[in-house]
């Protein structure tokens, strides 16, 4: 539980920062994502981009890396009841691969530990507080790499073909979120 | 039995004394052809209409009388009541109740809307849907999303008692109606998805108060097995039959929820439902301690209770030790058919997991199991010798077991996926034929299994799956098809392009109808499933073709509003792993043809 608290934390800090940043995000969006994927930078089989973003990484011949793989699985076992396959969207859900073309990585952390609601008559959807759920909290990077990539448009329908194998660091961090509940 | 406490004597000699009102209204009312009360047309579950009015000749002239918008847009499945001059229309979440005025044009006579605490809409595992209000005895019962059973007066729509089943908190809510018998309402629950602990309850039909609940899953005096009484495929269960059959304590989170319909015997006085799916998906997870299947017992069963006690009479597992998620929820359609040359009182249900069964409704002995879709490919069929060590139970083809595959690998080309090659969407049987119609899924699945843990209210599922069409065949994700229940063989079969999520209609005009995905209402000949009719209604069907009569005039009406779970995939349309081999339906997502809305349609001839 501490460690979810804590990533918690970080995430409202990160989203008081990055508040201003968000609206001018739309206007150079392609720019940005070209060089966010050029300024990457990986250690131990995860990247992230200049700025500390968590980030995907797909070679020249389709080979994933291995947290991209993971927030495939994760995704398609705790979100896609909602949000449809690939992150396509469901006839009563956003499709996320639209919402992660604008959302920051700081909004998207917020809205899926705190939940968020639409009540209007013509309209009521609920996205559900999941900040205590471990099967989505320790692997919420991962979920995010891999939908960012979808919504990059870089990451076909579907499970990856080829991916990285599991790093050392993924099993210690994964054991250690479980385990600080 | 910790139940059969002095009060709880009292309770039943009281309601002895006091005639069953309910019980004789519905079957009085559900065997009138003019009205529909109950969801399901009748206890029997058969969805047949002894109108006439509209046939195989003149069906090709009907038009649309009337329509209704609901003012909701989630998916809209059950259909509406008709009771005398009045209809009833129900939406999904937030649960409005309409009565509307037949003699006036549909005009409103009373609309009520509960107030619901939103957290419940992301705690339903696939849309807020919501299978229909039922009628009893000048009641209407509305068993709301977050598991609020309300009593309604027919006449004013004024409450006259509600009770809470479930707690949304911990994953428990209701998508189903409810089973008027008697003096009591049974109800059931959802949330096998996040870990609950599945149970059917029964209420006093007068004042809300619990008469008597059985769960799935748990010791004797919990399950209300009898373990000398209470038999499955000819033997007493024996003692602690659930328990034995789990690991430790994992029943206390291991679903069998109770979400589809259920049928009623009078002269039994059976009910007859379907339990669900063990949590997690994950079956590694549910392992014996040696590491070995074990069966979950009595989850993926159907099972025949005592309407006034509760108690089990027989039960049968269709899927023990579930790895695909088939649960076992789908209807009971109880009918008196020739089964292999011998009339019997049977029961037939199409189950998720692919299989048609047919059994003695009276016994629970098994008399057929077939495929009822050739794609069907994780079991090699149910050994049906009585004297094998393995009678009753499905024979689970290796390459296909997502258990002995393992967990953390992908187990390819399961059919059918999880939606089952039925879901929730209930068939029809007409006596004219002695075919049930059967609305079905055509869709194949890649499974693959991991460790969750599990957090009270929160989705504990566990697996990742990828759908598909039915590899080499006709390219669509579904059919419609009659089924010979005697013989356990498909009589004809109609392929659909998407998924057939809407509940059949047959009728004595010869004429068999269904809603589509995209949003046609059709109607067939019963003979060959020939279109004789089709109509494009506002939004796509997954709700139940139901008739009636007024001012002596036959009607059919439907509910559109496309969602549920077909909305999770197929809106979006579902990947193809043998992608540009050419099949022409598989690609395209259900939003290239329908959007979301609630409408109800109702037809006549001019």
């Amino acid at each position: 539980m501490g460690l979810l608290v804590k990533q918690i934390g970080f995430v409202l800090v990160l989203l008081a920062a990055l508040t201003a940043l968000a609206i001018s995000q739309t206007v150079a969006q392609t720019e940005k994502k070209e060089a966010a994927q050029t300024d990457k930078k990986e250690k131990d089989g995860k990247w992230e981009t200049a700025d500390g973003t968590p980030t995907y990484n797909i070679g020249s011949d389709g080979t994933v890396d291995w947290y991209t793989f993971s927030g495939f699985r994760r995704y398609h076992s705790e979100c896609h009841v909602c949000h449809g396959p690939d992150g396509e969207g469901s006839s009563y859900a956003p499709g996320l691969i639209q919402s992660l073309k604008t959302m920051s990585y700081a909004d998207f952390m917020a809205v899926v530990a705190s939940g968020r609601e639409v009540i209007r008559a013509d309209k009521q959807s609920k996205m559900p507080a999941l900040g205590d759920n471990p099967n989505v909290m320790c692997y919420i990077d991962d979920i995010y790499v891999y939908l960012k990539a979808r919504a990059d448009g870089v990451l076909p329908r579907g499970r990856p073909a080829k991916r990285i194998e599991k790093p050392a660091t993924a099993e210690q961090t994964e054991k250690a979120c479980f385990g600080a509940r | 039995m910790h139940r059969h406490t002095l009060p709880g004597v009292l309770l039943a000699l009281t309601a002895f004394a006091v005639p069953a009102q309910a019980n004789k209204d519905v079957l009085d009312r559900s065997a009138d052809p003019n009205q529909w009360v109950i969801q399901t047309g009748d206890y029997a579950n058969q969805r047949y209409s002894k109108l006439d009015q509209i046939n195989r000749d003149n069906v090709k002239n009907l038009k649309v009388a009337w329509t209704f918008s609901t003012g909701v847009l989630r998916g809209h499945e059950g259909a509406p009541l008709v009771v005398g001059d009045v209809m009833y229309v129900h939406t999904p979440f937030p649960n409005i109740v309409y009565a509307l005025d037949l003699k006036n044009d549909g005009k409103i006579l009373w609309k009520y809307e509960p107030k619901q605490d939103p957290s419940v809409i992301p705690v339903m595992c696939c849309d807020t849907v919501y299978r229909g209000v039922a009628h009893a005895d000048g009641t209407i019962y509305l068993h709301q999303a977050d598991t609020t059973l309300v009593a309604l007066d027919a006449a004013t729509g004024k409450e006259k008692w509600k009770v809470v089943n479930g707690d949304p908190k911990k994953g428990e809510t209701n998508t189903a109606t409810v089973l008027p018998v008697k003096d009591k309402v049974i109800v059931g629950i959802s949330g096998a998805e996040f870990g609950v602990r599945g149970s059917v309850t029964a209420y006093d039909a007068k004042t809300g108060k619990q008469v008597w609940r059985a769960y799935t899953l748990g010791p004797d005096n919990e399950t209300l097995f009898d373990p000398e009484k209470t038999m499955s495929l000819g033997k007493p269960v024996g003692k602690d039959s659930s328990l034995k059959t789990w690991t430790g304590d994992q029943w206390k989170i291991g679903g069998g929820s109770a979400w589809g319909w259920y049928s009623y015997d009078p002269e039994t006085n059976l009910f007859y439902y379907g339990t669900a799916n063990p949590s997690t998906w994950n079956p590694v997870q549910r392992a014996s301690a040696d590491g070995k299947p074990i069966d979950q017992k009595w989850t993926m069963s159907i099972i025949a209770r005592d309407a006034d006690t509760g108690v089990a009479r027989w039960a049968y597992q269709m899927t023990p030790f579930d790895e695909w998620d088939y649960d076992g929820i789908n209807e009971m359609i109880l009918a008196d058919i020739d089964v292999k040359g011998q009339k019997r009182k049977a029961l037939v249900h199409f189950d998720r997991n692919g299989l048609g069964y047919t059994l003695d409704r009276v016994t629970g002995e098994l008399l057929v199991a077939e495929k009822y879709d050739p794609a069907v490919n994780w079991t090699s069929g149910v050994v049906m010798d009585k004297n094998s060590p393995q009678y009753g139970r499905p024979q689970v083809v290796k390459q296909y077991s997502t258990f002995q595959t393992g967990q953390d690998k992908n187990t390819k080309g399961v059919c059918p996926a999880a939606l089952g090659t039925k879901d929730q969407q209930p068939a029809a049987f007409s006596p004219r034929t002695n075919l049930f119609y059967v609305p079905t899924n055509h869709v194949c699945m890649d499974y693959e299994p991991f460790r969750v843990s599990y957090t009270a209210g929160q989705p504990y599922v566990g697996a990742t799956l990828s759908m598909f069409p039915a590899p080499g065949s006709h390219g669509g994700m579904g059919n419609f098809i009659a089924w010979d229940a005697g013989q356990g063989k498909i009589a004809w079969s109609k392929p659909e392009q998407f998924s057939v999520w809407s509940g059949a209609l047959a009728t004595a005009g010869g004429v068999v109808f269904y809603g589509t995905l995209e949003g046609y209402i059709k109607a067939v000949d019963e003979k060959d499933g020939k279109d004789l009719f089709k109509f494009k209604t506002p939004s796509g069907i997954i709700g139940n073709v139901m008739t009636y009569t007024h001012g002596g005039k036959q009607y059919v009406a439907v509910l559109s509003g496309v969602g549920g779970r077909a909305g999770i995939g197929l809106a979006a349309g579902l990947t193809n792993p043998t992608d540009g081999l050419g099949a022409v339906g598989g690609y395209a997502g259900l939003r290239d043809y329908t959007a979301l809305g609630g409408t109800l349609t109702v037809f006549t001839l001019p």
